[in-house]
């Protein structure tokens, strides 16, 4: 299963806790944790990317293992960690606004 | 017993607001979808429990919430905003070209006969429809397809459509309003429109024959006389009694005529509420005071009210969607600030009260009438 933490407000409109857990099948990419939590949420599709152009939200960034992979291949594999659960994937508000 | 209930949509979620008929004690719920700013909510006139609420965010984009219990329960739906076909452009600030873009959902207007359809209004400016209770939504596009969209621009808040009014005798008849491109009107449902902005002028528009480009705030009309439409521009109170083909300025006497919301009594088709506000450069009140004014005359004529609103050192907006009505028989006036207060009129503008006072930005108030 891959861990999921999310910001705030996603948990409240999901009504999740901080972390949900997916089955995503391998090779583990964001486009596969993408569908995956979009297919298990439907309220959280276009939230976190465009439900037409599929890319970012400008203010959301993508973190795991230490790394920021929001500017990463959406395809490219997810580190190890994450795909084995051992470490989450995080979606996370950037610090801004009033 | 009949008793009220008012939606308030604030820059950090909703407020549901609900008293007897006195209007003298509330209770207060809320917030709701805190920390979301909530453009508009509005319940259906043929199942008032049934609500809408555009519920957006600068980092997560739009959702769109349905209850079915009155506020008690809310359920996300659709809020795939999708427009129908090749986008074009518009023309933006500095004269460019621009693709259209959807950014957020303005104003939810349920269908006066089915409370599962219902019509949202959006920036980059569209409407959109759904038959299914808000779970899926398509484009209007005839709207956004009307040969002068490619000159849109939008307003300094965004080109967002924000107005959606029916003909009571026929929903397919409808005027919508976008700031700035100005007034339209359909008589099919929406799949042609023309535009409706005849009369109306604007010092920034050098072409006195211009047909679109008019920064239109909102506009209002009373049911039972549907071809009277009164309207607030950028600058200028004004009035058409032939269903928008030709308008004339109202503004009368007022200290400004600027301002954003414009309303119709309940009861008296030929009274009128505004809201001036000092400049389109200064949006506050003159003089620092609150005060709503009032033609019982349909324009030109118009008082001050301001009886138990505040009087020195108010420096206030009311934005286009925060000012609505009752409908019984002694017609309640409501309006929000950009303070975060809620005022409410029992007697039709006469005296005020607040109902709260220390709410997030207020964007939009509507206030439903129930049994």
């Amino acid at each position: 299963m891959i861990r999921v933490a999310l910001p705030q407000h996603l948990r409240t409109l999901a009504k999740v806790g901080m972390e949900v857990a997916l089955e995503v099948e391998a090779p583990v990419t964001q486009r596969r944790v993408f569908d995956a939590l979009e297919a298990k949420y439907p309220m959280l599709a276009g939230t976190i990317r465009d439900h037409s152009t599929k890319l970012r939200r400008a203010f959301l960034r993508f973190f795991a293992c230490e790394k920021d992979l929001s500017d990463e291949p959406i395809d490219a594999p997810l580190p190890e960690a994450v795909a084995r659960g051992v470490e989450a994937y995080y979606i996370i508000g950037a610090l801004a606004g009033g | 017993m009949s008793h009220v209930r008012v939606l308030v949509g604030t820059r950090k979620g909703a407020f549901i607001l609900t008293s007897d008929a006195k209007r003298e004690k509330w209770d207060v719920q809320g917030p709701l979808f805190g920390g979301w700013e909530l453009y508009h909510l509005k319940g259906s006139p043929v199942d008032p429990n049934r609500i809408y609420a555009s519920q957006t965010s600068a980092w997560f984009g739009q959702v769109m919430q349905r209850s079915s219990d009155g506020g008690k329960t809310w359920e996300a739906v659709g809020n795939k905003f999708e427009y129908d076909g090749p986008t074009g452009t518009h023309k933006y600030y500095d004269g460019s070209d621009k693709p259209w873009a959807f950014k957020r959902v303005w104003h939810v207007e349920p269908d006066p006969k089915d409370a599962d359809t219902v019509y949202a209004g959006v920036e980059d400016a569209a409407l959109f429809k759904s038959t299914d209770g808000g779970k899926n939504w398509s484009e209007l596009a005839g709207l956004r397809n009307h040969p002068s969209s490619s000159g849109w621009m939008p307003s300094a808040g965004g080109m967002c459509l924000h107005t959606v009014l029916f003909d009571p005798a026929d929903s397919k008849k409808m005027w919508i309003a976008i700031s700035a491109a100005g007034c339209f009107r359909t008589e099919d449902g929406g799949k042609t429109w023309r535009p409706s902005n005849n009369g109306l002028t604007s010092k920034y528009i050098p072409d006195p024959k211009a047909t679109v480009g008019f920064c239109v705030h909102k506009i209002a009309m009373h049911k039972s006389k549907p071809k009277t439409l009164f309207l607030q521009l950028h600058w200028n109170v004004c009035r058409s009694d032939d269903g928008g083909d030709n308008w004339r300025i109202i503004s009368g006497n007022l200290p400004s005529d600027f301002g954003f919301p414009i309303a119709v009594h309940p009861h008296e088709p030929n009274t009128v509420y505004v809201v001036p506000i000092l400049s389109d450069s200064e949006h506050y009140t003159p003089e620092g005071k609150m005060r709503v004014y009032r033609s019982k005359v349909g324009g030109n004529e118009w008082e001050a009210l301001g009886k138990g609103l505040p009087q020195a050192n108010n420096y206030m907006n009311v934005l286009r969607d925060a000012f609505s009505t009752d409908s019984l028989d002694e017609a309640g006036i409501y309006f929000g600030t950009t303070g975060g207060q809620v005022y409410v009129s029992p007697d039709g503008g006469d005296n005020w009260r607040p109902i709260v006072q220390n709410l997030p930005s207020v964007v939009s108030v509507e206030v439903q009438t129930l049994k």
